[in-house]
């Protein structure tokens, strides 16, 4: 099964700042219900994004025209963080999202968003403020996550970037989706099973 | 030569991994594998899609928690997109030989308590679940990780997981607690001492003298939370009272003393390194109410609210959105905070223990009128042994609202919500914006008893002074 090689998301960004933005945010619960992930797209950051009285849009950068087409988010702190719900980065690539950029990300989002091909950068705070003035700026400020090399290009600027060794690897040689190689060692599973006191 | 000193994390991770990985991660064994209707169906449909089998059906039980109605039984329920989700699961496990603890079995409750409650969660396992509070199981020494659908598809198909290998910080709570501090001031203090994400890389383990003398029912509410602190795990080492606890159970082993024999080897070793230890004193602890939009955001009931000013500066922007969002002046003292709603329930503590302490205090006073008050046991073990000890009555009598089992008003997938702007004392796990159903509505997460203090008295209140709880020494 052989993946796409995930070197680089070129594209718009759109700042959604803010800190401890958690899943129940990105895509609010009332949306699990549902037995697929297609269609979850328009769910995002849906309560934050709309009115709860009339569905009008609020202020929030995602209504905004100039971002409209936008493929890469820019936020804060321990994005991602609380429930394991895979409808979080699934709503936010369906969206049309590629790439996150954020200070820190919560482990299982940041996991879950892997295994989707989302490359899930980390910058210091500085630097991604100073992001998302360039973007407040000109929305149309290009945008390229080098992942290999560990940097984000914005217009003309260069901004060193994080990503945990194991994420860069499974990306850039197209492994980002691990089933293939868990199932080839079927019988060594069968080994370890038979090793352990419970199973 | 003696082997290194090793943490039961590394004792289990090692007895689990099956290699590694191109990447670099491991490949880890998942001894067991729990499933619930919310993000298991996408799951299935992914091995349908790659034409896969259960790998080990024999290893994973499934539950509904998170949608189930917690106010009607019959089927179909009232909302339509529930029943469908339930009946996928129902057909999911039939059709893949899964065992299923259904609304009709007697067994049916929130997945992290069932899982105990049945004896299926057992030292030294590796569990794994979509649901991020599976760090419940472990309370009984299992490394237990919350999982994306994506690896619930992964588990399904071959019984394991690509995990990295994680950091383990040893975290002491040592001394005495003193009278009406519970394990979840415990945790809500660790949570805002850490950070909600200081446990970012690392697995917790929990320990000191507050722990040892815990029952496992409080251990699991700790380390329902490591969550919240960001710690992918949190686990306590196993001992007598952990032993006890599953001597019995429907799934416990029968070679009973066999397998508490190699229990006793499961533990962290006397010596062993951590990457980090933290120590906690049990006489710092007082009951503790959350103020903000975070777990961390919170304060000892004798504190006020603080100034954004007050605090670092990497914490003021979201301590403004929350002061804006939860209505609270800065300043002000938490106590006194008016409530409209009290809630009882969760996999954090919707225990029968939860049920016992609450009802003890409540017992022959009444819910504020104010107040609309709702206690929804974890699972239909707990509501049946509840009843048997006339628990509901006392909770009715008092004006609660008796339910059936489920999450219910924790992340509100069912019809339990908040309305509007409501404010609500609960025992659940996470106060973010919207969690409780109504994007405006606004949750304080507390224990149990300083639930049922602020329902009596129809605002947030020292349960010790309520219940004249460690006074009368005085």
């Amino acid at each position: 099964m052989a993946l796409e090689k995930i070197t680089e998301v070129v594209g718009t960004g759109v700042p959604v700042m803010g800190d401890d933005i958690d899943t129940d945010r990105i895509i609010p619960a009332r949306f699990m219900k549902c037995v697929t992930f297609d269609g979850l797209g328009e769910f995002a950051f849906f309560d934050v994004r709309f009115n709860e009285a009339d569905g009008s849009p609020k202020d929030h950068p995602l209504n905004e025209e100039r971002f409209a087409k936008a493929s890469i988010l820019v936020s804060g702190e321990n994005f991602g963080c609380g429930s394991s719900r895979e409808h979080a980065p699934q709503s936010l690539y369906r969206y049309g999202f590629r790439g996150i950029l954020a200070q820190s990300f919560a482990e299982i989002f940041f996991g879950n968003s892997i295994t989707l091909g989302m490359p899930c950068m980390t910058l210091p705070r500085k630097d991604l403020d100073e992001i998302a003035a360039t973007l407040k700026a000109d929305a149309t400020t290009e945008i390229r996550l080098d992942v290999p090399n560990r940097k984000v290009f914005v217009g003309e600027k260069e901004y060193d970037a994080q990503i945990p060794e194991t994420a860069r690897e499974g990306l850039i040689e197209g492994r980002w989706d691990p089933i293939a190689e868990l199932l080839e060692s079927s019988e060594q599973v069968d080994q370890v099973a038979g090793s352990l006191h419970y199973v | 030569m003696q082997d290194k000193p090793k943490s039961l994390f590394e004792k289990v991770w090692e007895a689990h991994e099956v290699g590694k990985l191109s990447d670099g991660r491991s490949q880890l064994f998942i001894g067991t594998h729990l499933i619930h209707e919310v993000t298991s169906p996408q799951a299935f449909g992914m091995l349908r899609d790659l034409n896969l089998p259960v790998r080990y059906p024999q290893r994973t039980f499934a539950t509904v928690d998170h949608i189930v109605p917690t106010d009607e039984s019959h089927e179909p329920y009232s909302d339509g997109l529930a029943d469908a989700m339930i009946k996928e699961l129902r057909k999911n496990c039939k059709e893949n030989d899964i065992t299923f603890f259904d609304t009709d079995t007697g067994k049916q409750g929130i997945v992290h308590i069932i899982g105990p409650e049945q004896g299926i969660t057992q030292p030294g396992m590796t569990i794994a679940c979509g649901d991020s509070h599976t760090s419940t199981h472990g309370a009984f020494g299992a490394i237990a990780f919350g999982i994306g659908t994506s690896q619930v598809r992964d588990v399904l198909a071959t019984q394991t997981l690509a995990m990295s290998k994680l950091k383990v910080r040893r975290i002491n709570v040592d001394g005495e607690l003193a009278p009406g501090v519970y394990a979840k001031d415990v945790v809500l203090h660790i949570i805002r001492t850490l950070g909600v994400n200081g446990g970012i890389g690392y697995a917790y383990e929990f320990g000191g003298e507050v722990f040892d003398n815990f029952t496992q029912e409080e251990r699991m509410t700790v380390c329902n939370m490591s969550i919240e602190g960001g710690a992918r795990c949190g686990y306590v080492n196993p001992d007598e009272t952990t032993f006890e606890y599953l001597k019995g159970r429907n799934y416990a082993p029968t070679n009973w003393d066999e397998a508490v024999e190699k229990w006793r080897g499961l533990r962290s070793d006397p010596d062993c390194e951590y990457d980090d230890v933290v120590n906690i004193r049990g006489e710092d602890i007082l009951p503790t109410v959350t103020w903000g939009i975070t777990p961390g955001q919170a304060v000892f009931i004798d504190q006020s609210i603080p100034h954004p000013s007050e605090l670092p500066e990497k914490d003021r922007a979201t301590a403004e959105e929350a002061l804006e969002h939860m209505a609270l002046e800065p300043g002000k003292p938490i106590i006194g905070t008016p409530i409209d709603v009290a809630f009882l329930g969760s996999c954090t503590n919707g225990r029968l223990s939860d049920l016992q302490e609450a009802a003890r205090y409540l017992k022959g006073r009444k819910v504020a009128k104010s107040v609309k008050a709702i206690v929804v046991p974890g699972s239909q073990v707990v509501a049946q042994i509840a009843e048997q000890q006339g628990l509901d009555k006392i909770f009715t009598e008092a004006g609660f609202e008796w339910r059936g089992a489920g999450c219910s008003m924790c992340l509100a997938m069912n019809p339990d919500k908040l309305v509007g702007n409501q404010l609500c004392a609960s025992s659940s796990n996470r106060n973010f914006k919207g969690r409780q159903g109504s994007i405006s509505g606004r949750t304080m997460l507390m224990s149990p008893l300083m639930v049922i203090a602020a329902a009596v008295t129809g605002e947030i209140s020292d349960a010790r002074e309520v219940f004249e709880i460690g006074r009368t020494a005085a």
